[in-house]
């Protein structure tokens, strides 16, 4: 499913980035950069949902190789937090749904988590 | 056929790319004895000009937007789509040349093409200029991308340099308690590998583990190193800081236990999977510490290619 697709299902706002046609396979909810960084399988475009919006969050997803992140209820980002995002090409989205809505939401439309993401043969 | 294209790389990429790149697979069509009068809804909900008409799996003809209109030019009377449809159809193979394709949406100043399969003549998909466009402008950012890897890629150093044995050494400065700038030197480190051509998989392992070391130190420590040593086989990185050292390190390395204070947590970190997260990424990893002086973690990752693997070592 393509970034477009997604922001349309979460009725989210583009914060940072201009391409939407990335394919995401995969979503990480999550509030723990420790587990984002261990659980996500990065040959594999994912999506990240997160509460947290300082520049850390983005760092993880460069480390991790995660192209897109989602904040929850409308929560928007420092300047540090966009600023870095541009610097590695990554996009951010912010929705109002709540961590649980917007993970139902896709979980709904069939997207997997990262840890049951299979690659179809 | 005359090359309608003049610029030498598209042209390139023309014959490199295949029909089937850069079609639609999502088909849209028709039955002959479908009604003609239900023709405009089917190319308006689907914003197309065109629709091929299938029977039994073969294309039998197309139904365009000036058929359309002839149709209700002359009175719109009641027949099927077969009675109006075009039937001598211009279509492309799946394994033509895009460049093929190109040409001939010049030569018959048509909008889109049916594509069929050559082993079996069934109708696969579409291509009309915009799959072309976005097939080319895929192909050329890969090639892109290829391109800046193998223009930065300093991987010939190894073979270059005569020795014995070759090794490169980075240093990253860390400032402790700097939240805003934790994670700068596993960013760098993970772009200087990339340049050096190291695997993947080899990249995306020792930056994790040297972002949770770096992590640390910026949580615990004033300051502190970062030596990474690369030699062709193996990245040995080494992590040292002046902190206030770990008294019980084999309660420090079970999963869960932190001794993080609480803005850390606020922050998504110091949940105590730091030194767990590390030594699942790396072959080998010591940790030594002395109250009162400092830290220091030692990881090493092999980077001989069999010992790549993409499996996930369980998940955290």
């Amino acid at each position: 499913m393509n970034l477009a697709k997604i922001k349309e299902i979460l009725k989210a706002d583009l914060i940072v980035g201009s391409s939407l046609e990335r394919e995401i396979k995969m979503i990480c909810a999550c509030d723990l950069m420790s587990d984002v960084l261990s659980c996500v399988q990065t040959r594999f475009s994912s999506l990240l949902l997160t509460n947290l919006i300082h520049p850390q969050t983005v760092r993880t997803a460069e480390i991790a190789e995660i192209p897109a992140i989602c904040f929850m209820r409308g929560k928007e980002p420092q300047d540090l937090t966009m600023d870095l995002a541009k610097k590695n090409d990554i996009v951010l989205l912010s929705t109002s749904f709540s961590l649980y809505e917007a993970s139902g939401r896709l979980y709904e439309e069939g997207l997997p988590g990262c840890g049951e993401y299979r690659e179809a043969k | 056929m005359t090359p309608y294209v003049k610029a030498p790389k598209i042209r390139e990429l023309g014959y490199e790319l295949k029909v089937r790149d850069a079609m639609d697979r999502n088909l849209i069509t028709v039955q002959p004895e479908t009604p003609m009068s239900k023709v405009r809804g089917v190319l308006r909900s689907n914003r197309i000009s065109g629709i091929p008409v299938i029977d039994k799996n073969k294309l039998v003809g197309v139904v365009c937007v000036e058929d359309l209109v002839n149709w209700l030019r002359a009175g719109a009377d009641n027949c099927s789509v077969e009675e109006k449809m075009s039937k001598n159809v211009v279509t492309l193979y799946t394994d033509e040349p895009l460049i093929h394709a190109i040409n001939k949406l010049e030569q018959y100043g048509f909008f889109h093409f049916p594509v069929l399969e050559r082993s079996n003549g069934e109708l696969v998909g579409t291509i009309t200029r915009e799959g072309i466009i976005r097939g080319l402008l895929k192909k050329l950012e890969i090639d892109y991308r290829e391109e800046e890897i193998r223009h930065y890629r300093a991987s010939h150093v190894f073979e270059d340099m005569i020795a014995d044995k070759t090794s490169l050494i980075f240093q990253y400065y860390v400032a402790g308690q700097d939240f805003n700038r934790a994670g700068e030197s596993a960013s760098a480190l993970k772009k200087t590998l990339k340049r050096l051509g190291t695997h993947p998989e080899i990249v995306r392992r020792a930056a994790i583990a040297v972002y949770e070391a770096e992590m640390n130190l910026v949580i615990f420590a004033r300051s502190g190193e970062i030596i990474v040593k690369v030699d062709p086989n193996q990245i040995r990185i080494e992590v040292e800081d002046s902190g206030p050292g770990i008294p019980d390190i084999e309660k420090a390395m079970q999963p869960g236990y932190s001794t993080a204070p609480n803005w850390v947590r606020e922050l998504g970190f110091g949940a105590g999977m730091g030194l767990n997260n590390i030594k699942k990424c790396v072959d080998e990893m010591n940790v030594t510490s002395t109250v009162g002086k400092g830290t220091r973690v030692e990881m090493y990752v092999a980077t001989k290619k069999e010992s790549v693997s993409y499996e996930v070592k369980g998940t955290g």
